[in-house]
Order: C-alpha cells, then structure tokens, then sequence
C-alpha cells in the first residue's frame, strides 16, 4: 500500500547554511524512496489554513532493519522560501511530521557505467541520494550562484569520484553556469547517464548539451503540487507524450520527452 | 423535501445505518468524492478500498480530450486553494472504455461529471455514459458557452434550463445538474434547472478567485483566475445549500469545504442528503472515509438512526 504516516518523528535537524536545513525522520509507514522521488510534507501541525503540502526531495534514504527494529529513515535538505518551509525550520527532534511517499518517479538508475551528475543551488539535494546509492559511480558538477550558498559539497566529495563547483560570481571553483564544465566532463569520459536537478534554464542547457553528445539524459522538474499522487492534475507539464504530471509520471523525466 | 425511504437496503459492504436514498439509486453511505480531486480513482484507490465510498464522482468528462491550462495550475490560498486545472481530460469515449471499467470494479455509485461548449455536446455525451451505464451523469455548467460569447452556461437560467432539457432528453439515468456560486441568485438558477427536468441538484463549484505573487508582480496562476475550493469556502456552501433546499423539491449533493464530519453535517442540516468531499482530500488522503465516520459518529452521538433524518432539520 501507499505511504501515509501522520508520525514521523524527527531524529535530527541541523541548520546546514543561514536559510537551509537538513531533517531526518523515521519512516514508518512510508513506501521505500527511490532516488529522484520527493515526500509531500504537511506544514503547520494542527493550523488548518495552510491546506496543501510541500513538496521536498528526498536527499538521502537509509533502509533500517526492521528485523532488528531499526527504523527506514528519510533525509530532506530545504530552503526557507515561504510559511511552509520556515515551520518545518523550526521542528527539532521528537517533532512529529505528517507525511506522504516517497511519490513519485525518480532517476532509472543504468545498470552498469558512470553518472554524471548536474545540481544546481537546492536542486543538488536529491542528487545527494543518488550519489550515496551508487557508490563510486557518480561524478559530480555542481552550480551556485557564489561561494556562500555552496551546499553538501563534503558530501558530495565523500561519494563521488570527482566534484566540480562552479560558481556565477567565480568567487568559488569555476566561474560560470555548470554549461562549460558538463561539456567538458561528457567530452573527455564515458558516462551512462546524466541527471540534472535545478533551475529550469540549467536544465535546458544541461539537457541541449546531452543530446549533443549523445548522452542519456534524464531532469527532474518542479511544478505546485496540490494531491501530489496524480489524482487532481494541478502540477501538468507540457512533453512530446503529451500533458504528464510532475508528481506522480515525474519528477524526473527523460530529456529528450520534455518541452523546453 | 421528498426522500424516499423505501428503497434503503444492506449492500454487501456498507452499513445499512448510513445508506441514502437519492433520486431512486441507494448509496451505501452519504460521502460522494467530487469532481476533479479524485481522477478516476486510480490514485486514491491505493490508498484505500473505493468500496468505503458512497460515490465517485469523476474528473469533468468533455466530448474530446482536452489538454487542460498551462500550469501553474494551483495556488494555495488562506484555508483554501485555487485551480484553474481547464478541464484536462481524455475524453468521454476513453473514460468509457479505458477507465469506467477498472471503476465498475468497485461497489460505489460512479457520477459521470460533464462539461460540454454547446447544449448539443451535453446531450451526446449524456447518451453515451447512459449507453455505458453510469449510475448518474452530474452536469457542470461552470463553463464557457462557445455559442454565446463564452459566458458561461451556469450564470443564466435560461441556458443552464437548455443544457438540463437537452441533457434530460438524451441521458437513461438520472440527471443532476451542478450550480455555480458565481451568481447573484441561486436558488433562481436552482428552480431553472429543477423546473428543466433535473432529477438532483450539486452545489456548489468553485468560487471565482485570483492572486498575485508580490515578488514578480505576476499573477500565480497562468491562466490568471481560478476556483476557490477547500475550508474557506464551507460557509458559502452552507448558505447555498440552505437557499437552494427551500426554493427546489430535488435532493441535493452539497460540497464545498468539507474537511469532516461536523462540515459535512453543516450541509445536510441545511438541506444536503449526499455530501462532497473534494480538497481535504489532498491534505489528507483519508478525509473522505473520515467525514463518512464523522457523520455517523454525528447520527449516534444525537439519536438519529438515518442520515436522512437531519436532511434539511435546521431549527430556524
Ligand atoms: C518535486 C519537488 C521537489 C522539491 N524538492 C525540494 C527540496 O529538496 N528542497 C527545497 O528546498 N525545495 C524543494 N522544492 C520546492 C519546495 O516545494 C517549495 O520551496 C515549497 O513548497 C515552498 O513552500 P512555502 O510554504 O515555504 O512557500 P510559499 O511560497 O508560502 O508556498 C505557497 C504555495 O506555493 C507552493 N510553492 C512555492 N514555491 C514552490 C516551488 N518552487 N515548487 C513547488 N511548489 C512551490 C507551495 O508548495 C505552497 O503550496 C521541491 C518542489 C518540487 C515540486
Ligand atoms: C483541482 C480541482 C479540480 C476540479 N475539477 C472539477 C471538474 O472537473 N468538474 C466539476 O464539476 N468540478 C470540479 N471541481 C470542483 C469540485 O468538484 C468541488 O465542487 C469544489 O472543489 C468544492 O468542494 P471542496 O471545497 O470540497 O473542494 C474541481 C476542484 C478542484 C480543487
Ligand atoms: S499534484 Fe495533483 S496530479 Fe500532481
């Protein structure tokens, strides 16, 4: 059955940079999450005003060991932006959190080969996850816009093979968008995939730079969620197989099937 | 008010104590899951056994797909939220054959919600969810008239009677026509439709809405306004219902805003005997099951036996 649990209670939390918190909570009741999927979080416990949930990444998974009663836990990575983020800012172990998921279709992991892969600013959370699934596998370039926002680089560095930062002010890495960098990367190795998460225009790019080199590439894309299962068509993405919903036949798409 | 007692029986999974009689068809208990928030059940239906439902109705049906609006499509909103999803849809002829089956699975009354651009493409599809066997076809006249100018259907009695004659003449189940709040007088739209052969009367639809990102200056919703739905909206419902109930002799589907029991009990004093439950269920995918228990725990906790014995009981 599908993932539900109104009781996810909060092991740890950590203000990762000024506006950016990292939570982990045991999931119970929730379905295993793939790399690529998201949870769909309710924000502001009993206040009922605030009727939709948000939809956040999973930025790491761990599986538990339910033979030996140690719970499946899921890791989030969020920026503040609105009244939704900013509570689940403020929750702190023991907190309980209402949540759905893992939703959704995630990153078709290949079978053998190497994965590149593009983040830019928030959008490398869930590729955290990926890299921590696929040990030795990944390589990473990683965007910003300056050196302060930089975000799970020593993460990244810890599972990836090589990691690449670019910033748009140089204050950090290369200076520039990840464009020259992936190029670069796709030119001189052999890789089986890139996956992209970011700001829609690194995705197109990133994308044109794919199918240029002849590169698998799939992105994962954002769109406001209302049900975040499917049921009420609010998150529509327009592809070449017609209009498709972010949260249930996304977030992550082939490429080549979106609609730049 | 006529209800009809007669025809309450046990149905293999629902609780006789909560079934309704509504225009000649039982449903097991009172909670309907309204158009548009519910797909065609697939989703939901992982979540739990459809079965527990008195009623489905359907994502608007039109005669040809339809690929909907650019999104953004939704925006939160205090208590609320608001769509402008633009009717996205296979079709009629693909829910028939692609989705009414895998629904037909279930022991739950399906609502057929139609959306047409002229009266004559009411009556079509009216006829082909007849052929398909619906329980029930629910015609949404919140949409634009391509004849008259794009105004829509559900602000004039005259056009929303047209549409009801032609959908009557053409639908073998019955028909029940679904008021928008978007008019000055309801229950003058309410009697037009009765008066045109509506069996039922649902009510209501979303409430015209809009807002504005501070941030870029832009409106959040790509096509600019959309329908209010969700908590905010509860006691526009209460007022519609209760202003429709005492103008019509048809049974009435109220929604709007149900969050749980007590919502739902709210519309039936004020003249419901079905209730929708749409937008709670996205902050909760159980809300609907929920209200269906709230309800119940309502009728025990105040001596009722039957849901139909507070339709339309306010005190006032
Ligand atoms: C599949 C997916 C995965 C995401 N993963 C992450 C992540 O890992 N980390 C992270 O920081 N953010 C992520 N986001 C963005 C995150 O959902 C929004 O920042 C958040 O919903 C804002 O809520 P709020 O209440 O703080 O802001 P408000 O602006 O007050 O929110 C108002 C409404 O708008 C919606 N909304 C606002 N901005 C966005 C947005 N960018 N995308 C979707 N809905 C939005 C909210 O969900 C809410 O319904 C993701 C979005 C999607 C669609
Ligand atoms: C996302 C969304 C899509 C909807 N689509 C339809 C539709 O296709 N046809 C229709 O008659 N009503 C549609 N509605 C209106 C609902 O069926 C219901 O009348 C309204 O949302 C009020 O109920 P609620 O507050 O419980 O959601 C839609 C509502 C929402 C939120
Ligand atoms: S958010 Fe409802 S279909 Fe995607």
């Amino acid at each position: 059955m599908t993932g539900f649990s109104t009781d996810c209670r909060i092991v740890y939390s950590e203000e990762l940079r000024d506006g950016v918190h990292a939570l982990t909570f045991e999931a119970v009741g929730l379905t295993p999450a793939q790399p690529g999927q998201f949870v769909h979080i309710k924000c502001g416990g009993g206040d009922t005003t605030r009727v939709l949930r948000r939809p956040i990444s999973v930025a790491d998974y761990f599986e538990g060991d339910a033979a030996n009663n140690v719970p499946p836990e899921i890791t989030v990575v969020f920026e503040v932006r609105g009244d939704g983020t900013q509570w689940l800012a403020e929750r702190r172990e023991d907190n309980t959190l209402d949540v759905l998921g893992a939703l959704g279709h995630g990153f078709e992991v290949p079978t053998d080969g190497q994965i590149l892969l593009v983040g830019g600013g928030l959008g490398v959370a869930p590729l955290m996850y990926v890299a921590n699934a696929n040990p030795l596998r990944c390589n990473a370039i990683l965007g910003f816009r300056t050196a302060e926002l930089i975000l799970l680089s020593g993460e990244f560095d810890r599972l990836c093979r090589r990691v690449v930062i670019a910033t748009d002010d140089g204050s950090y890495g290369e200076r520039g968008t990840v464009a020259e960098p992936v190029r670069a990367a796709l030119k001189s190795e052999q890789y089986a995939a890139v996956f992209a998460c970011g700001p829609r225009p690194m995705l197109r790019s990133v994308a044109a730079i794919a199918a240029e080199l002849n590169v698998p590439c799939q992105v994962s894309l954002e769109e406001r969620m209302a049900c975040g299962v499917g049921a009420c068509l609010g998150c529509a993405v327009e592809t070449k197989n017609g209009i498709r919903r972010v949260c249930r036949d996304g977030p992550v798409f082939d490429a080549q099937e979106v609609v730049w | 008010m006529t209800i009809n007692n007669e025809q309450l029986t046990i149905n293999n999974s629902g609780d006789a104590s909560l079934s309704v009689s509504f225009c000649g068809l039982v449903f097991k208990n009172p909670v309907v899951a309204a158009s548009g928030t519910f797909g065609f059940g697939r989703e939901y239906g992982e979540y739990y056994d459809l079965s527990e439902l008195g009623g489905i109705s359907v994502k608007g049906l039109t005669l040809l797909p339809r690929n909907g609006n650019p999104s953004p499509r939704v925006a939160e909103t205090p208590s609320g939220m608001l769509n402008a999803v633009g009717l996205q849809n296979p079709g009629v002829d693909a829910f028939i054959a692609d989705e009414l089956p895998t629904l037909r699975r279930y022991d739950t009354r399906i609502i057929a919600n139609i959306s047409g651009n002229t009266a004559e493409e009411y009556g079509i599809m009216a006829a082909k969810l007849s052929d398909a066997a619906v329980d029930l076809i629910e015609v949404n006249v919140s949409c634009p008239n391509v004849k008259a100018g794009g105004m829509q259907f559900g602000t004039s009695p005259a056009l929303v009677a047209e549409v009801t004659r032609e959908v009557r003449r053409n639908a073998r189940v019955p028909v029940m026509v679904k008021l928008s709040p978007n008019v000055s007088d309801i229950a003058e739209i309410a009697v037009a439709a009765v008066d045109a052969g509506a069996d039922a009367l649902s009510l209501i639809n979303t409430l015209l809405g809009m807002r504005i990102d501070i941030k870029t200056r832009r409106p959040i919703l790509a096509n600019v306004t959309g329908g209010l739905s969700g908590a905010a909206i509860l006691p526009v419902a209460v007022r519609c219902v209760y202003q429709v109930a005492r103008a019509v002799n048809v049974p009435i589907l109220g929604m709007g805003g149900v969050c749980d029991g007590d919502d739902a009990v709210e519309l039936m004093l004020a003249g419901a005997s079905l209730v929708g439950v749409g937008t709670a269920s996205f902050t909760d995918p159980f809300a609907p099951i929920k209200v269906r228990d709230g309800i119940e725990k309502y009728l025990n906790g105040n001596g009722f036996t039957l849901p139909s014995d507070i339709t339309g009981k306010l005190d006032a």
